[in-house]
């Protein structure tokens, strides 16, 4: 396995370093040519263009948040006459998701979004599209190499964290030797490290707050009741609580609500459309939740068809779309969860 | 193999006398050391537990917490006891409890209510018990690829029903199972479940025919078949087993989470057989204990709530997992050698 990804790596790394970086921009600015003044003809733009087929690959959709990925690139590409979409079945496998964006390759896609199972290991096909010509946008988890896509768009675990702690902060800022309790997501994941760094970050901001525990669940519903009943068993008194998925919040709240325990305040992560309701409902301890928005999708099929159609992105002075995005990590709370609740998912 | 003939052993491997048995004095000491060895192992755990976190480990709730999380594992581990006594394995479980729990939570079973549930989950795991026991006994199938087998293709029909969404319970009956005003003199329901499951369990495989060929067919497959037990329906018997208590765990697992994911189940297959193998069942097969099993559990289960209550992360519970199976399986070596 690593042995033919190091002769790959061979192959393709000082290809890519000469020549591939150079081929996949003059490409990309051949096309652009004949469209000029993207400040005129904003992608944001619905007028029929032209005809842009992209090809998507992602992981399988075995949780939630993936398979509102899917269904986020599905409709939209629906709501394009000028886009079609070739999805590939959602795999797990590195060796397998490769083959399949090999595929997409071979098949000559304008454009190529890219949810990678692991981003580092599919850094390799990332770099041959775009040696191919074909333009790559690179949805969440990051290639090792910025040559390996045109443009990525993903969410921000550290940023996550930090809005999770300054919410919970400015709530708990009047109350002296305030106690908070963390839940965090599958522990080996690089995600739930940086969300609990930024969720630490933040709190240092508040001198009267203190991290009282921290136990790591595994995203699903089972492992958050499990984590959640110990974390209330080992403390019996706190101040909030900051979960960092909403599926696991499922089994949190459940664990709550066996306990009996109503004297804390819960903010969630992510953004799933159960989380949305109870916030609304505002009945239990769940008063907010912090966006890992799976709508992002959505924006990839957006900027993968302008970047078909040689358009920038609305609302911004570039000619072309930009070459990285970040997405903010709104907090929803009881003010504004009825514009986010669409997006939620199930 | 190497001896066919060999008549079959008990749960302690030695050779039974031929008779009646009478049931305590056929209980060998080295049984009785093993299990108390285990005993220790939990009582210096609880010790552990009392000196760290005295107010939130020694507490009724605490007890209760613990008991109900080892449940559902438990009665898996129950089924995957007697699978491996009869020298075969179970991969399947954990996918089983998925699929099941899955199954039992669409919107189409919650229109049959709490019954619909429960008998869904329950048929589901014995459906899948059943091709799992017809492939190993009439197909000839290896038990290890048998059921690696379904739990590729049941955990692959739990994302297809699912979706990858999670499924939530909307049957109050169901729910309320799993909530403080159920418990029964201060048990949880979920707990009764699981210790009737336990006795049963015990009296089937000590005190039943059904229990003693079991162990025949662990020990020594060709002198139990000349010994005139009918292997493969024993097989096919032992692995409907298995799925039952998977179907029972999964209802047990929806009371618990009041919800059905294909996610559940993770890696169950794994917890029943450490648990099991600590508790001094034969991976061989032909030696089997139920109080080991459980004791088994109720350790991994106590070691969890132990390093939960004293905050430490799970990087280091699961290198102290590790190293408790080592040591367990060590020291009843020991144990089992100088008896």
């Amino acid at each position: 396995m690593s042995h033919t990804t190091s002769r790959r790596g061979l192959l393709f790394g000082t290809a890519a370093v000469s020549a591939g970086a150079l081929l996949t921009a003059c490409t990309s600015n051949d096309t652009k040519d004949d469209k000029t003044a993207a400040n005129n003809q904003p992608a944001a733009d619905d007028k029929p263009g032209k005809h842009v087929t992209i090809g998507f690959a992602g992981p399988q959709a075995d949780h939630g948040w993936l398979n509102a990925i899917n269904d986020n690139a599905k409709n939209r590409a629906k709501k394009y006459s000028d886009v079609s979409l070739e999805v590939t079945e959602g795999s797990n496998d590195t060796a397998q998701q490769i083959g399949q964006i090999e595929t997409l390759i071979n098949k000559k896609v304008d454009v190529l979004v890219v949810l990678p199972a692991d981003g580092k290991a599919l850094t390799q096909v990332g770099l041959k599209a775009m040696r191919a010509g074909i333009p790559v946008i690179n949805l969440d988890r990051i290639f090792n190499s910025a040559q390996a896509y045109r443009c990525y768009i993903g969410g921000d675990n550290y940023g996550m964290g930090l809005n999770a702690g300054r919410y919970i902060g400015e709530k708990l800022k009047d109350k002296p030797n305030a106690r908070v309790v963390e839940l965090a997501g599958l522990d080996n994941l690089e995600l739930t490290k940086q969300r609990t760094q930024g969720f630490d970050d933040a709190l240092k901001n508040y001198p009267n707050i203190q991290k009282v525990a921290r136990q790591a669940a595994e995203f699903t519903v089972e492992s958050g009741q499990a984590k959640m009943a110990q974390l209330l068993q080992a403390q019996s008194k706190f101040d909030a609580l900051w979960n960092h998925d909403d599926d696991q919040g499922v089994g949190a709240l459940r664990a709550i609500q066996q306990a009996g325990r109503d004297d804390f305040l819960m903010v969630g992560g992510a953004g799933a459309l159960s989380a949305f309701q109870a916030i609304k409902q505002d009945d239990g301890v769940l008063k907010a939740t912090v966006l890992y928005p799976p709508t992002m999708a959505a924006s990839a099929i957006d900027l993968a068809r302008a970047l078909g159609q040689a358009k920038g992105v609305g609302g911004l002075a570039e000619f072309e779309i930009p070459a990285s995005i970040t997405l903010y990590s709104a907090v929803v709370d009881k003010t504004n969860v009825d514009q986010y609740m669409s997006t939620g998912f199930r | 193999m190497t001896q066919p003939v060999s008549p079959p052993r008990d749960t302690a491997g030695k050779i039974p006398p031929v008779g009646r048995l009478t049931p305590w004095r056929a209980l060998p000491a080295r049984a009785d050391v093993r299990t108390l060895s285990l005993l220790g192992v939990l009582a210096a755990l609880v010790v552990i537990g009392g000196i760290t976190k005295p107010d939130e480990f020694l507490d009724t709730r605490n007890l209760q917490l613990v008991l109900t999380q080892a449940s559902v594992i438990g009665v898996v581990t129950v089924g995957m006891t007697f699978v491996i006594t009869s020298g075969g394995i179970d991969l399947s479980v954990g996918a089983i409890v998925a699929l099941a729990s899955v199954w039992a939570t669409t919107v189409a079973t919650q229109e049959y209510g709490f019954a619909g549930i429960l008998f869904t989950a329950m048929l589901v795991g014995l459906g899948c018990g059943l091709v799992n026991g017809l492939l190993i006994a009439y197909g000839g199938m290896v038990p290890f690829i048998a059921t690696l087998a379904m739990l590729a293709s049941a955990r692959g029909l739990a994302l297809q029903i699912t979706d990858g969404r999670t499924q939530i319970v909307s049957i109050d009956s169901v729910l309320k199972l799993g909530e403080r005003d159920s418990y029964v003199l201060g048990i949880p329901p979920l707990v009764l479940v699981f210790a009737l499951v336990t006795i049963a369990g015990w009296l089937a495989l000590n005190r039943t025919t059904f229990g003693r060929r079991s162990v025949a067919v662990g020990g020594n497959a060709e002198a139990a078949r000349l010994a005139g037990i009918d292997v493969r329906r024993q097989r096919l018997y032992l692995y409907l087993l298995s799925g039952l208590c998977c179907g029972i765990a999964a209802f047990l697992l929806i009371v618990l989470s009041g919800s059905g994911q294909n996610t559940n189940g993770n890696l169950y297959e794994l917890d029943a057989i450490a648990a099991a193998i600590i508790g001094g069942t034969l991976l061989s097969g032909g030696r089997g204990t139920i109080t080991g099993s459980v004791l088994g559990v109720l350790i991994f289960t106590t070691i969890t709530n132990i390093f939960a209550l004293n905050n430490l992360q799970s990087d280091v519970q699961q290198i102290a997992k590790g190293a408790i199976i080592v040591a367990a399986v060590l020291v009843q070596r020991r144990t089992a050698s100088t008896n």
